[in-house]
């Protein structure tokens, strides 16, 4: 845990440092390779602004929905600069939101947005555990295992560690490279990269020391990688009989042409 | 049928890596300045000399703020924190502030100023913000009657209507 960074005279809160730094890294990647997406460069900053607006402005409403009562009788306070005061539910909803409704006015094909957001949010995948080793969040169930770390009082799994590893690679699987077509047909980049993401959630939140159980001690959070994985996988397969169907005809016309 | 495998071989993990059903989360009961974990017990003594054991305190629900009178935000937020005590003292609300920044007289006459209605405690030798890992302020802990830290939050200053519906998520 290294939560506060001493950089002569300045004390950096890491863990939000961390996050910005790979937020800037994310972008940068990803306006970098937009146009191999078919997507222009701007739209990629444009998109993450109107997303996190969006974030903002649906994850204060729903904390305050959760909460009708506090906020009746301090209705001011919606407009306050309280960070605790966000819905993690409200914020997803309101990113995707954002995100559509620029999307919409541009008139951005999504499967190719989605790619080009890929490699910015597998960056992302890094920071994010990268961050929690920092504030010692997303820590691992107790463990008896010589790679074990003393964290909260108990050595613990290095659950924020395997996350790294595994987003790594991830990110590795997903970063884009030059000279080559776009990756065809849209939309593979980003549900490729969701598949792993959250088959690696699927396995790893066995390690966690923070999970949410359900009734029987079934962990929330695998429930939730269980359905993403499902779906992506669904969307991979339709993808890939999509793409046979068309080689099937580029094939059949090639022949037509040929006779 | 690969996905068909997949997709089983992740339910079949889902059963075998279910934790022993502790409650609401994994971490079970054990002591650390953290969310979901027994709060760390101390003693300290308020500006009147009365003392204050955090577990004497199960039953209650308590707000353990950490702040100091040179933080604007620690500042900004105390009249809300008062507030809502106020309104919630008689269901068994208690506000615990705690400075290890201050001196006596430096606390004193800053809880004088802003009219604090609650007990200030001066942690002069600061074992209890190393105990709660303190390394910004203000940082606040919401725990429950059980003595179970229910929310933290680092940072502020928080809202009014923030800390109403902590504190009324910890009366439930």
């Amino acid at each position: 845990m290294f939560p506060i960074l001493h950089l002569g005279p300045l004390a950096i809160q890491a863990p939000g440092f961390i996050l910005l730094v790979g937020l800037w890294l994310g972008m940068s990647l990803a306006e970098k390779h937009s146009l191999q997406f078919g997507v222009k460069k701007d739209y990629v900053s444009s998109i993450v602004l109107a997303a996190a607006g969006g974030a903002l402005l649906l994850a204060r409403l729903a904390y305050a929905a959760e909460h009708l009562d506090a906020y009746l009788a301090r209705p001011l306070s919606l407009l306050s600069l309280d960070t605790a005061a966000l819905a993690p539910w409200g914020g997803a909803l309101g990113a995707l939101l954002g995100a559509f409704i620029y999307g919409q006015r541009k008139a951005i094909p999504w499967a190719a947005m989605l790619d080009a957001l890929s490699p910015l949010l597998a960056v992302m995948g890094v920071a994010l555990p990268l961050a929690n080793l920092a504030s010692g969040n997303g820590y691992g169930a107790p463990t008896s295992l010589p790679w074990g770390i003393e964290l909260w009082g108990t050595m613990r799994h290095p659950s924020q560690v395997y996350e790294i590893i595994a987003a790594a690679f991830i990110l590795m699987d997903t970063w884009p490279s030059y000279g080559i077509e776009p990756p065809r047909p849209a939309g593979r980049t980003f549900w490729r990269f969701a598949a792993w993401t959250a088959g690696a959630r699927l396995f790893l939140e066995a390690f966690r020391g923070d999970s949410t159980l359900l009734p029987g001690g079934v962990r929330a959070e695998q429930i939730g990688a269980w359905l993403v994985l499902a779906v992506s996988l669904w969307v991979l397969g339709k993808l890939r009989e999509a793409e046979a169907a068309e080689r099937e005809t580029f094939a059949a016309s090639s022949e037509k042409e040929q006779l | 049928m690969t996905m068909g495998i997949i997709l089983l071989a992740g339910a079949l993990w889902i059963a075998l890596s279910a934790a022993p059903d502790q409650g609401k989360t994994a971490q079970g009961l054990e002591t650390a300045p953290k969310e979901g974990f027994l709060a760390p017990d101390f003693t300290l003594q308020d500006l009147n000399g009365q003392t204050y054991t955090l577990s004497d305190l199960q039953g209650q629900a308590v707000l353990l703020n950490f702040w100091a009178t040179w933080c604007p935000p620690c500042r900004a937020e105390m009249p809300a924190i008062a507030q809502v005590y106020a309104d919630y003292q008689a269901q068994g609300f208690l506000v615990l502030a705690v400075t290890a920044d201050d001196t006596r007289a430096e606390a004193a006459s800053f809880a004088a100023e802003y009219g604090l209605p609650f007990p200030i405690l001066v942690d002069s030798s600061a074992q209890v913000a190393r105990a709660y890992r303190i390394t910004s302020l203000p940082t606040s802990f919401f725990i429950t009657p059980q003595g179970i830290i229910q929310k933290m939050i680092v940072g502020g200053p928080m809202s009014e209507a923030g800390i109403r519906a902590n504190v009324e998520g910890l009366l439930k």
